[in-house]
């Protein structure tokens, strides 16, 4: 399991601005060691924002994502109560998520 | 049929598509796409692209830093299916596609890197046509070798 995503976000009048951290290398396995050694790709390819259990928003990403991608976006018909919930893949098949109850 | 639209109709029949979503595989294909209209067309098939006002595209003019260049797109463009990031000279154009559902803004932002001096381009899908809008950014130091 990756490092945990770290969520923000207020619902106001319907809207719920959100913003998003998550800790991951994102390496585009171009980059080489300082002994020549080719550091494999290593970023996250699927990001999926649910409200309430429902898909709300899908983002693919390859490589040039940078490191520790944030993420901003607004949500609407959002009310206090309403969970958000941030989930990612990458490339090796390793996961993380974040959730957080709408104030 | 071509592959595309077959691909879909797969994901629809096995009940994957909650979002419009896009299939892995063209996804992959898109993203490693060396040259931007490659990436373009493996995104949109043969869908007209048209330059568009209506977009917001916002991105630093000069990039001190190609690591970490801060993008936002939005639009009030109605239909929005998806906003995708282009950067032209980077050696895989395509940085990021996000799949717009009905519960969310067309208005997106995020971070990417540049590797040298580049048009950034925001690409807005709606269900029949693909609106653009452009900017030459400039990058200090690159951010993709290291």
């Amino acid at each position: 399991m990756g490092a945990k995503i770290k969520i923000r976000g207020k619902a106001k009048d319907g809207i719920a601005k959100m913003k998003a951290l998550m800790p991951h290398p994102m390496e585009t396995g171009t980059r080489r060691d300082p002994d020549g050694n080719v550091i494999p790709a290593h970023y996250i390819e699927t990001v999926s924002c649910f409200k309430n259990d429902a898909e709300i928003m899908t983002a693919h990403w390859g490589p040039s994502v940078s490191k520790n991608p944030y993420f901003a976006f607004r949500v609407k018909n959002a009310v206090a109560g309403d969970r958000i919930k941030i989930t990612w893949r990458d490339n090796t098949g390793d996961t993380s998520e974040g959730e957080l109850t709408l104030k | 049929m071509n592959r595309r639209k077959m691909l879909k109709g797969l994901a629809l029949l096995s009940g994957l598509a909650i979002l419009p979503l896009r299939v892995f595989a063209e996804m992959r294909a898109a993203f490693t796409a060396e040259a931007p209209e490659a990436a373009l067309k493996e995104l949109f098939g043969d869908k007209p692209i048209e330059q568009s006002d209506a977009i917001k595209l916002k991105i630093p003019d000069i990039a001190e830093n190609g690591a970490v260049v801060p993008v936002s797109i939005s639009t009030e463009i109605e239909g929005v299916e998806s906003i995708s990031i282009i950067i032209d000279q980077n050696p895989n154009p395509l940085s990021a596609s996000f799949t717009i559902g009905e519960d969310v803004f067309a208005d997106v932002s995020t971070r990417v890197k540049m590797g040298k001096s580049s048009q950034v381009r925001a690409m807005v899908e709606t269900s029949d046509k693909i609106y653009t809008v452009g900017k030459e950014v400039k990058v200090t130091i690159g951010g993709c070798g290291g």
